[in-house]
């Protein structure tokens, strides 16, 4: 939403005091030109040329600077072009009627121009109304859903368990009860993901960092996401005597659960999920990739935002998961960057800044000497 | 009332899927299952289900578009089971030809009773001119009413009205449909008529006209009228 809203005014933009400063800068030089020429253009045409300055003024600076500068230019015109020169008495009725009428056509120019502004501000405002309006409504009725169905499914599969007397075979139960478990577990990953939002929302996230193993950490989120990679093929690249690295282990497992589970969920059966880590001087690098649909090229610059879904995404989702994931590396200093492989599928980039090598690493020396896989 | 009547389940979530299966198949239907709304109208061409259970998020396209395609040559139930539970949904769907309208979450007994009266419904749509339901006998030919075989006193609106239950009994009629109905395109806003005919005849036909048994209100939406007891 942050680029939704361009000012077409330039008023809205500039301060006061420049407005203020420029607009009587303009009338001035406007009027030092004319002086120039005013051996051979009359007074009559002064005014015009004025007035057309006043009206570019009029249509992008605010209402006072605006005013200021119709009567300054009514003054001018009238000290400097209106005969007798050099004063402010004017020699005729011809010329006082002028006069007269060049401060109204001044003031009405300028009360007008800022009045159609106002206007069309106000259209404007409308028309973002409506629009946050919208978002809003499609982004509740995604999050309802994701929660109801879940629900639908405990309470559905629960009033059938609990009829008496029952008419499931066993079977049926069974299935019943893994839905249940299913369900639970989904509901469980999306208070999960916006408690998480909420505490990033607040920007209170001070990462508790300690040493942790990565491949310890990547082998238990493994574990839990057992279900869902069914008929996946996931790959651990992490050699064997990684160095321990510096992290808050609640917030990396959050991104590496979440990256893995996307992985799970978006990918046909019999897809290949990689998950590697690379130590370099100061940085520690995962990546997390498969060889699945990939993402949208015109897409991928917006799966970061949060609650955004992709266009055509047919499976469920809160459109939380990869903004916790940003979110939560980025409160280590990192970055991530998320690219299309060119054999296909998605590949994930982390890089975290991390001390690796002697001389931060806690470990007694004889353990240093351990290879880091640098490539 | 068809205890093998075959039912499409219309669903993209699975888990909502398996435990309709489980569900309807423990209770004697039988089932079809399909993901996408074009799966769906397929399903329907191809098997003719005695009903349908259609939810309105559908990757594929939203349910509304699938009920309008699927109402121009599909005339048995529709229910609508969706997480939307706006009442621009509800009567959307109803206007677009669905006979009901459950909200996500729902309770399985809600479900099957709906069910039950959708089909029981569609059944005698071929009814005689005489519809029965819970003691009331409306005889569409003589246009007369009976409560309990005593003959009720009705205006000409407040028998058209009746009758026009009788013969959607079990199925959520909205207010804009009613109003058409009776009074024509021009009263479609007209609610007060709707409300007042309605208090009419409750007082007539309802035992307790604070706890209506056979004209039941759905808030915001429109009118049922309950297709007798089980």
């Amino acid at each position: 939403m942050q680029d939704a809203y361009v000012p077409p005014f330039l008023g809205s933009r500039i301060s006061k005091r420049w407005q203020y400063l420029l607009s009587i800068q303009s009338v001035c030089l406007v009027s030092a030109v004319c002086f120039l020429f005013s051996a051979y253009i009359g007074a009559e045409v002064v005014a015009f040329v004025l007035l057309l300055t006043l009206s570019l003024i009029a249509m992008f600076f605010d209402i006072l600077p605006v005013l200021l500068t119709a009567v300054l230019s009514a003054l001018i015109w009238d000290y400097f072009f209106l005969l007798p020169r050099y004063n402010f008495r004017v020699g005729n009725t011809e010329d006082e009627i002028l006069l007269s009428m060049y401060f109204v056509i001044a003031l009405v120019n300028a009360v007008l121009t800022f009045k159609i502004r106002q206007i069309e501000k106000i259209a404007r405002q409308k028309e973002e109304k409506a629009k946050t309006l919208k978002l809003y409504n499609t982004l509740l009725n995604s999050l309802s859903h994701e929660f109801r169905t879940p629900i639908a499914a405990i309470i559905g599969a629960t009033d059938n368990l609990l009829e008496e007397p029952s008419r499931l075979s066993r079977e049926d139960s069974k299935k019943l009860l893994t839905e249940i478990s299913v369900a639970s577990m989904r509901l469980n990953r999306h208070v999960e993901n916006l408690l998480n939002m909420s505490r990033l929302e607040s920007g209170f996230i001070q990462p508790k960092k300690d040493w942790h193993d990565i491949h310890e950490m990547v082998s238990s989120i493994l574990h839990q996401l057992e279900e869902p990679l069914f008929l996946r093929k996931p790959e651990v690249a992490i050699s064997d005597g990684f160095p321990l690295v510096r992290l808050d282990y609640g917030l990396m497992e959050q991104v590496l659960y979440n990256l893995l589970f996307n992985a799970a969920l978006y990918t046909p059966e019999g897809s290949w999920i990689r998950i590697s880590a690379e130590g370099f001087d100061e940085l520690l690098v995962i990546i997390v990739e498969d060889d699945g649909p990939g993402f949208p090229e015109e897409e991928i610059d917006r799966v970061f935002e949060k609650f955004y879904r992709l266009k055509d995404s047919r499976i469920g989702g809160s459109g939380l998961g990869l903004s916790i994931v940003k979110g939560f590396v980025e409160a280590h200093n990192g970055t991530i960057a998320l690219t299309n492989r060119p054999s296909g599928g998605a590949r994930f980039l982390i890089s975290l800044p991390a001390c690796l090598p002697a001389r931060c690493n806690p470990l007694p020396s004889e353990n240093l000497t351990l290879q880091l896989s640098v490539s | 009332m068809n205890p093998t009547a075959e039912i499409l389940v219309i669903d993209d979530e699975t888990s909502i899927r398996k435990i309709l299966e489980i569900t309807l198949q423990s209770n004697g239907y039988t089932t079809l299952q399909a993901a996408t709304g074009r799966e769906g109208l397929q399903m329907t061409a191809v098997h003719s289900p005695d009903l349908i259970l259609l939810d309105l998020g559908l990757p594929d396209e939203s349910g509304h578009a699938t009920l309008k395609k699927m109402r121009e040559w599909f005339g048995k139930p529709v229910i609508i089971l969706s997480v939307l539970n706006s009442e621009e949904d509800i009567v959307t769907a109803l206007d677009n030809g669905a006979n009901d309208y459950l909200i996500k979450p729902f309770r399985t007994g809600e479900l099957l009773a709906r069910i039950r009266s959708a089909l029981r419904s569609a059944g005698p749509e071929d009814d005689g001119p005489i519809i029965r339901l819970n003691g009331l006998e409306i005889d569409l030919a003589t246009r007369t009413v009976k409560k309990d075989n005593e003959l009720l006193k009705l205006t000409a609106t407040q028998y058209a009205l009746l009758a026009l239950f009788g013969k959607n009994a079990g199925k959520v009629l909205t207010h804009q449909y009613l109003l058409r109905e009776i009074w024509g395109s021009d009263f479609v806003d007209q609610l007060q008529y709707l409300r007042v005919f309605i208090a009419q005849l409750r007082k007539k036909i309802e035992k307790d006209v604070n706890y209506p048994e056979h004209i039941i209100t759905e808030s915001g939406v429109g009118y049922r009228f309950l297709a007798g007891s089980n």
